[in-house]
């Protein structure tokens, strides 16, 4: 325990892993203090995962030394792991669909009482412990994996993306937790791409890059720019660029009727009443908060769902969709946060871009491959996607495999794009590259209508944005001219007399706001 | 200390509730058992003579393929299948038949509890062969298939051999009350012992978890090919139970498997257990067992033309899987 060689409780030294000729990992290192909360950085493709995945046992490194405490370690599975107190929380919450809650924490043979207590201090209180885990909400399943890993008290916790679509009141209870953690005698391994989150809950950031690591920074007042520099290499510019060509975007060229006109929509107890008209050469966005009937929107929109009411008319003609293929026939097509919903993953990236134009062609005959060929190649190109492992799109990074979803619409000819949180878990430099798509989109005459759950990306990407609240329509937003604050203060509907009261104190606890806009948009 | 803090949740969770979510997770076996209730009623319409010996030689009848049944249903659970069950059940018959034969009586205990060591045997080699070539489950279950019958035919080339009297007694005539078969008896007494002590138990939770969603399973600490493995031992356990009910209601043993891997199946299905993993129980199957034997009970009854009676009796099981299937799909949607 007092070896001079090392203060670290995790010291992770030249970690190298190759997938065939794939080299995930070159030589990443990675050591966490005692007691520190510590962000691993990098874009996507830069080996976070497998980093992550090796020092929980799931998959076994090529090379390099993982060190807890002091002592050289390998972890065969995340059971070994878990035993040697690393425990960790994924982006897909590790609970098992068909077993009730408890019967999940008896699996892991998690104590009660220390799980319900973490509950309590990330704001689910009222969990009923008999509920099957999959007629829970995502959101609850990673609180509740959360709780889970707290409860046996890890000496090293690792949140791979733990907040990423989580709705803003409980990421920030998770903030909380961390932040009280700092100091003590267990550490946090900390996956985000929100700089903001970064700012407020850690002590250090690891960043890396191509498979290495490229530094580690102290964060602190301009370390931001720091990280997101060494992450980015040179390319840095681009959301720079993308904000002068916004300004230059002429929204007001409206023609007469809207691509897509939507009246008194409404599906279940969500979506209740929501109307707007979405024109061509527009991106609109959708500002929610979680649950609030976005996503029952876009399932009727993208003919997944019958609404139970309500019409929608495509260029001013009333449409009724029974299947997504009439939304596709329409010129609706969808972007969903889940890659694994859109594409085909045991299937090449070429195949899963032709899928939907191929599907057009007459349903007998020989799909014209030259032809197709040409369109995906435009299209990977023009997306600039990572094709060295194309075989298969399941190998392909989480960004690489959103701009295969989008790639394929752009191929086929976009009309009206649905993209539902298209940069879920996606870094900074792959966003900033969907941003300038969109925008290329919607200036070549398509209308996109965007939700994402960063609320940040509304100002940079779209025109005009509608506020969901409680499954209606409570008001429209100049996006071009909006700052974070005022579109937080707008999801969160304020305005209304009834919602004042809670609204409130839901904002004055919010130090996240202010921050945002300038550390996410321009590191210049 | 784990257990301790456990059962104070489970009393704090509530009777009722726990009651009430027991009783709806249960539904399928319920209105199957409705079903059932229905059916035998028809019979007794139909054939007014059906009563205690009628009931006696249908829980005699179906033990065989009940028993197959659940060694089914445990590894579909688990999100395997095993199309050697069949063969497993003939196998372990023969070798308990050509065992016993001419052998005391108290040497036929150490013989059947042989027997059942051979299944989770023969079970641990299916598992095994899956977990470590990664063959898909339903490939090298067919192989075995092939395997345990013809081992079963090296063992005995004709229908031979005996059966013990104790054991030919546990499973024929009636308890306490002329209406209970001891083979219905003694069938659910295997079951409950083996199965609800493992249900409740860790391992059991993981037989759900790795049908359910293996990566999460994974992730959960469990050993995904442990799991599977024991999972392949238990169906092994039962085909054996299957086997010796063969020799037991029989009397000798017959080295060519009958129908029982694809009934197996259609049972399970039947019985509410996702063929995708992770959903369903033992019981269900059994009562689905039983059913589909009723089903043709009644319609010998009906002088119905034994082949029209099997197209039948597939049209039937497509229905009520479908009306199944819909009624989940409604309370899903909700």
């Amino acid at each position: 325990m007092t070896t001079t060689t090392t203060d670290y409780l995790l010291h992770a030294q030249d970690i190298s892993k190759h997938y065939g000729a794939v080299v995930a990992l070159r030589s990443a290192s990675l050591a966490v203090r005692p007691g520190e909360v510590h962000a691993l950085m990098g874009a996507n493709g830069a080996g976070k995962s497998t980093l992550v995945k090796i020092l929980t046992g799931a998959v076994r490194p090529d090379g390099g030394t993982i060190m807890v405490r002091g002592r050289e370690r390998t972890a065969h599975s995340p059971a070994e792991a878990r035993r040697g107190g690393l425990v960790s929380v994924y982006q897909e919450p590790a609970l098992i669909p068909d077993l009730d809650i408890f019967s999940n924490l008896r699996l892991t043979e998690t104590p009660i009482e220390p799980f319900r207590h973490w509950l309590e201090e990330l704001g689910l209180p009222d969990l009923d412990l008999s509920a099957m885990a999959r007629t829970l909400p995502l959101a609850s399943l990673r609180i509740i994996d959360l709780a889970r890993a707290l409860a046996i008290d890890p000496d090293v916790l690792m949140l791979d993306e733990m907040t990423a679509a989580l709705p803003a009141n409980l990421t920030e209870r998770v903030l909380e937790v961390l932040n009280r953690m700092r100091g003590g005698s267990s550490s946090v391994i900390f996956i985000s791409h929100r700089m903001t989150e970064i700012g407020s809950v850690c002590d250090r950031a690891t960043v890396l890059r191509e498979g290495e690591t490229v530094g580690v920074v102290d964060v602190g007042e301009g370390s931001a720019e720091r990280i997101v520099e060494l992450m980015l290499g040179e390319a840095v510019d681009q959301q720079e660029a993308l904000a002068e060509r916004h300004h230059v975007v002429a929204p007001e060229q409206r023609k007469h009727t809207p691509r897509v006109s939507v009246r008194n929509l409404a599906l279940n107890t969500r979506l209740k009443d929501v109307s707007f008209d979405l024109y061509e050469g527009e991106v609109l966005g959708v500002v929610a908060l979680e649950g609030q009937g976005q996503d029952e929107l876009f399932d009727v929109l993208s003919g997944w769902e019958r609404p139970h009411s309500g019409e929608i008319f495509v260029n001013g003609q009333q449409v009724s969709f029974r299947h997504p293929a009439d939304a596709i026939r329409a010129g609706l097509v969808f972007v969903p946060a889940d890659r694994a919903e859109a594409l085909l993953m045991q299937r090449s990236v070429r195949e899963n871009i032709a899928l939907p134009f191929s599907s057009r062609l007459p349903r007998w005959g020989w799909i014209r491959k030259k032809k197709e060929h040409q369109t995906v190649s435009h299209s990977i190109e023009k997306l600039q996607i990572d094709t060295r492992a194309q075989g298969e799109v399941r190998r392909l990074s989480g960004g690489n495999q959103q701009k295969v979803t989008i790639a394929r619409w752009v191929a086929s000819g976009v009309e009206t794009l649905l993209c539902f949180d298209p940069t879920r878990g996606i870094d900074i430099r792959t966003k900033n590259q969907i941003y300038v798509l969109l925008r290329e989109l919607a200036d070549s005459g398509a209308a996109i209508l965007l939700y994402t759950s960063e609320l940040s990306e509304i100002p940079l990407v779209c025109d005009r944005a509608i506020v969901i609240f409680g499954g209606e329509v409570v008001g429209e937003v100049d996006a071009r001219h909006a700052d974070e604050p005022t579109l937080l203060k707008a999801a969160h509907n304020i305005g209304t007399e009834k919602e004042m009261a809670e609204a409130v104190s839901e904002t004055t606890t919010v130090p996240l706001g202010p921050e945002t806009d300038e550390e996410e948009e321009a590191p210049s | 200390m784990s257990a301790a803090v456990s059962t104070s949740a489970r009393a704090s969770a509530g009777w009722s509730t726990s009651l009430v979510s027991a009783l709806r997770r249960s539904g399928w076996t319920i209105s199957l058992l409705g079903i059932l209730a229905v059916l035998l009623l028809i019979t007794k319409a139909i054939q007014p003579t059906f009563g205690a010996s009628g009931i006696q030689g249908l829980a005699i009848s179906v033990m065989p393929l009940a028993l197959a049944s659940v060694a089914q249903a445990v590894v579909v659970i688990a999100r395997g299948i095993d199309l050697s069950v069949g063969s497993m059940m003939a196998l372990t018959s023969v070798v308990s038949a050509a065992l016993m034969e001419g052998r005391s009586e108290t040497a036929a205990i150490g013989i059947v509890l042989g027997v059942l060591l051979l299944g989770l045997l023969l079970g641990a080699v299916n598992g095994t062969l899956i977990v470590v070539t990664r063959v898909p489950d339903i490939v090298v279950t067919l192989a075995m298939l092939f395997v345990w019958a013809g081992c079963a035919l090296l063992v005995m080339e004709t229908p031979g051999g005996a059966s013990a009297q104790w054991l030919r007694s546990l499973t024929s005539g009636p308890l306490l009350s002329s209406w209970i078969p001891k083979a219905a008896v003694v069938m659910l007494l295997i079951v409950a012992v083996i199965w609800l002590p493992i249900r409740r138990s860790r391992l059991g939770l993981s037989l759900y978890a790795i049908g359910s969603e293996p990566l999460a399973a994974f992730r959960s600490g469990i050993s995904v090919g442990r799991t599977k493995i024991f999972a392949y031992m238990l169906t092994g356990l039962f085909s054996a139970f299957g086997g010796l009910s063969l020799t037991a209601t029989t009397g000798i043993a017959t080295p060519v498997p009958g129908p029982y891997t694809l009934m197996s199946v259609a049972a399970v299905v039947l019985g509410g257990v996702s063929l995708s993993g992770g959903r369903g129980g033992v019981f269900g199957p059994i009562v689905a067992v039983v059913i589909l034997s009723l089903l043709r009970t009644i319609m010998t009854f009906l002088n119905v033309n034994t082949n029209l009676a099997t197209v039948v009796q597939g049209f039937i099981l497509v229905g009520v899987v479908m009306v199944g299937s819909l009624i989940q799909l409604r309370r899903s949607r909700r």
